[in-house]
């Protein structure tokens, strides 16, 4: 998929300042009322703990679980297809819009739809499909995929939305929130009841009942799981919680999590199609569940634990790295440090073996999991993996067998740095280096990178030691007698 | 009670005088350390790079130098967390080896946490008059939950006025090799936390992790910048000094 790496990817992003002007902007927001709310909850480290236990526990028996859920599906009348991988899963969609002769495809938002790439499936069928969800149909409008995995237009501006809703209604829009949305509603409209077939993804499928649940806020996902005759639902194979009873505890984490929404506006549950004198609900209900590398993780001790995942975004609305990049940058559907993990993965190999270097472990993303994954730990032993694949470049290789031989015996070490002390006057300028050369050139484009001390904390110790045991009071810390005060590292 | 400092490889090749100054301090509060000349570096820079086999070997020069103290005590949360937080799996597939990590880990403490939960101080009798602001790193207070013990000691520290840090808890884009691997990326980040800092108008950034401080001092450095960046064992010392006491509250 991806041409770049990360570095090139990252790199171009940080050129667009409307990108990282808009992403700020929402995350910013998002965390705020995050903070807020899990503040105004109270206990939100139990709630983290029940969730995580939960998740845990479904994904330990998921067999069962996942074989109860398709259970319940048909006994309501539904019908489930499993599908291995991202291709099967876009065959059996296709398949039932040609048995149904679809013309047109509503859509309400799926990450999972877009991992298998449904859309351009469907239309080289020769099958409109529409996004309903507004920032899918702003995205959709422009021709791009979702740069976060629940507000996937974060990164376009008022402005670029209104030129985009102009263009495509023909109308003289404002930026007016109430224009924009009026605008999507008046054409999304007519587009619900004219649609053959609609496809919803699943936030939590329920075993106990076959129910699917959706999380939304726009109530699009009811139009379009509601009016068309058939309904697909496409879901990760993972997305199962054992009873509803469970299902609570993830209306708190969810939205609060995603959006820092007390509660979500619709939560909607689907249990089989349209049963006899019923006034509403599709006729045809399929679920389709998808693995793709998913299965792959089940019995990894390093790995499982993606699994538990939520898909609620709060790690992307946390993490400093894609604060500067957005989601575009990462190459790949799923954006962020969950991306970042879940996305090498699914897909093994060179392609997307870069996306773990993508994050200075800070952590933020673990801390911001409402079912604790430990995605900062993933992202060092997914590393550690592309390094045994002998993915990892010769001369990187070689730099840390360097490292082992120096770091390994404290004498060379010692020699070492002599040596460097050395070495460096070359470079060396205002007690600092500037230049741009070698492997320092990542640093010393932005940053002066510090010297060597005159002394080493170790050279200099033998003779502290001594001072301290006779108990003088000695003039101020410092290197070479100088007073600590001009010893701070950006002084000169 | 045996102490010995862990220098961790950056401060004892860049920043020997984090290392004086906290032996010192300590010194005041009746607190000997020793310095074991075996130990190097927690091996983190191999392992976040995925090199498990090579940290593996480094991260034993720790086990040896450590082994006959009670406790030891360093100025970098990052290098606590490397041995508190993934020692456990570095040493996975070696029982005795990990048996020892486990047991180094339990005597292993950040500077300020050995200060405030091992030596119960949170007022070293500093002074230091000037207005400065905090900037917490990830390791340290993520990794090995060092959240409240600096501030405790800050805010004990006479003269200081404190001033918060807008959005504190984002890394400073410093994450080892991740400066040098995705230069431009944490060069964006660090441009951040600098314009973070200057909007304090903070005469000192105060830390405890001389990565972090490298990376942050070392842009305002290029910008050209006043602002005095300090490891915390530095400002308290410091503090202590200027006033000459020859008591120190301990």
């Amino acid at each position: 998929m991806s041409q770049t790496g990360i570095r090139e990817r990252a790199k171009s992003a940080l050129q667009d300042p409307l990108l990282q002007q808009a992403v700020q902007f929402t995350t910013d927001r998002l965390r705020t009322r995050k903070a807020n709310v899990t503040e105004t909850f109270g206990r939100w480290q139990a709630w983290r703990d029940r969730g995580r236990d939960i998740r845990a526990h479904t994904i330990a028996h998921l067999d069962f679980y996942l074989q109860q859920f398709a259970d319940n599906v048909r006994a309501a009348g539904g019908h489930v297809h499993f599908a291995a991988d991202a291709e099967e899963a876009a065959q059996a969609i296709v398949d039932i819009a040609k048995k149904r002769r679809a013309k047109l495809v509503v859509k309400s938002k799926s990450m999972v739809s877009e991992e298998i790439h449904l859309n351009r499936h469907l239309e080289d069928e020769g099958v409109q499909v529409v996004e309903t969800d507004l920032g899918e149909y702003i995205i959709q409008l422009a021709g791009e995929t979702p740069s976060h995995i629940i507000i996937p237009s974060i990164h376009k501006t008022r402005e670029q939305i209104r030129e985009l809703f102009t263009k495509a209604g023909g109308e003289n829009l404002t930026t007016d929130t109430k224009a924009l949305t009026g605008f999507a509603r008046r054409t999304l409209r007519t587009l619900f009841q004219s649609a053959d077939i609609g496809v919803t993804g699943c936030n939590f499928g329920i075993a106990e009942s076959g129910t699917v649940v959706l999380f939304t806020n726009e109530g699009n996902a009811d139009m379009v799981a509601n009016l068309p005759r058939t309904h697909v639902v496409i879901m990760g194979m993972e997305r199962i919680l054992p009873s509803f009873a469970d299902l609570e505890v993830f209306s708190h984490l969810l939205p609060k999590s995603a959006t820092g929404q007390n509660v979500i506006t619709y939560m909607s549950c689907f249990t089989g199609p349209r049963r006899d004198g019923e006034a509403d609900g599709a006729r045809e209900l399929h679920v389709v569940i998808l693995d793709n590398g998913r299965s792959r993780q089940l019995g990894d001790a390093d790995f499982q634990d993606i699994l538990h995942c939520i898909r609620c975004g709060a790690c992307l609305n946390v993490c400093p790295v894609y604060r500067q990049i957005g989601g575009h940058a990462y190459g790949s559907v799923y954006p962020g440090p969950v991306g970042a993990v879940l996305t090498p993965l699914l897909n093994p190999g060179p392609e997307y073996a870069d996306l773990p270097y993508a994050s200075s472990l800070c952590g933020a993303c673990f801390e911001a999991c409402p079912v604790q994954i430990p995605l900062h730990d993933m992202l060092v032993k997914l590393r550690r993996r592309h390094v045994a694949q002998g993915l990892a470049k010769r001369g990187e290789r070689a730099a840390f067998r360097g490292f082992r031989l120096v770091f390994a015996r404290a004498g060379r070490y010692r020699a070492i740095i002599r040596s460097g002390r050395l070495g460096q006057v070359l470079v060396a300028r205002h007690g600092g280096i500037d230049a741009r050369i070698g492997p320092l050139r990542g640093w010393t484009q932005t940053r002066r990178a510090p010297v060597l001390a005159k002394r080493s904390f170790r050279e200099s110790w033998p003779g502290l030691r001594q001072e301290l045991r006779q108990g003088n009071r000695p003039p101020a810390a410092g290197t070479e007698g100088a007073p600590a005060h001009e010893t701070a590292v950006n002084k000169e | 009670m045996k102490v010995a400092l862990f220098v961790t490889c950056l401060v004892d090749s860049l920043y020997p005088q984090v290392g004086e100054a906290m032996v010192r301090l300590l010194h005041q509060l009746g607190v000997d350390v020793d310095f074991p000349e075996q130990q190097t570096c927690c091996g983190q820079p191999a392992f976040n790079s995925g090199y498990w086999d090579d940290a593996r070997e480094v991260a034993r020069t720790l086990l040896d130098a450590f082994d006959p103290y009670d406790y030891v005590v360093s100025p970098s949360g990052s290098c606590c967390g490397m041995i508190h937080h993934y020692y456990p799996d570095l040493f996975a597939g070696d029982a005795q080896s990990r048996r020892r990590a486990g047991a180094l880990a339990e005597k292993t403490y950040e500077f300020s946490q050995f200060l405030v939960r091992v030596l119960g101080v949170s007022d070293v009798g500093a002074s230091f008059p000037a207005r400065a602001t905090y900037h917490p790193s990830c390791h340290g207070s993520r990794l090995l939950g060092v959240r409240d013990e600096p501030l405790e000691l800050l805010r004990h520290v006479r003269g200081l006025e404190l001033v918060p840090l807008a959005h504190a808890a984002d890394c400073c884009g410093f994450g080892g090799t991740f400066a040098v691997k995705m230069g431009e990326l944490s060069g964006a980040m660090v441009e951040d936390k600098v314009r973070h800092v200057e909007e304090t108008q903070a005469q000192v950034l105060v830390g405890t992790d001389m990565g972090c401080l490298m990376n942050i001092g070392g842009r305002m450095a290029r910008e050209g910048r006043r602002v005095r960046v300090m490891h915390l064992a530095q400002l308290l010392y410091e503090g202590t000094q200027a006033q000459h006491r020859r008591e120190i509250v301990g």
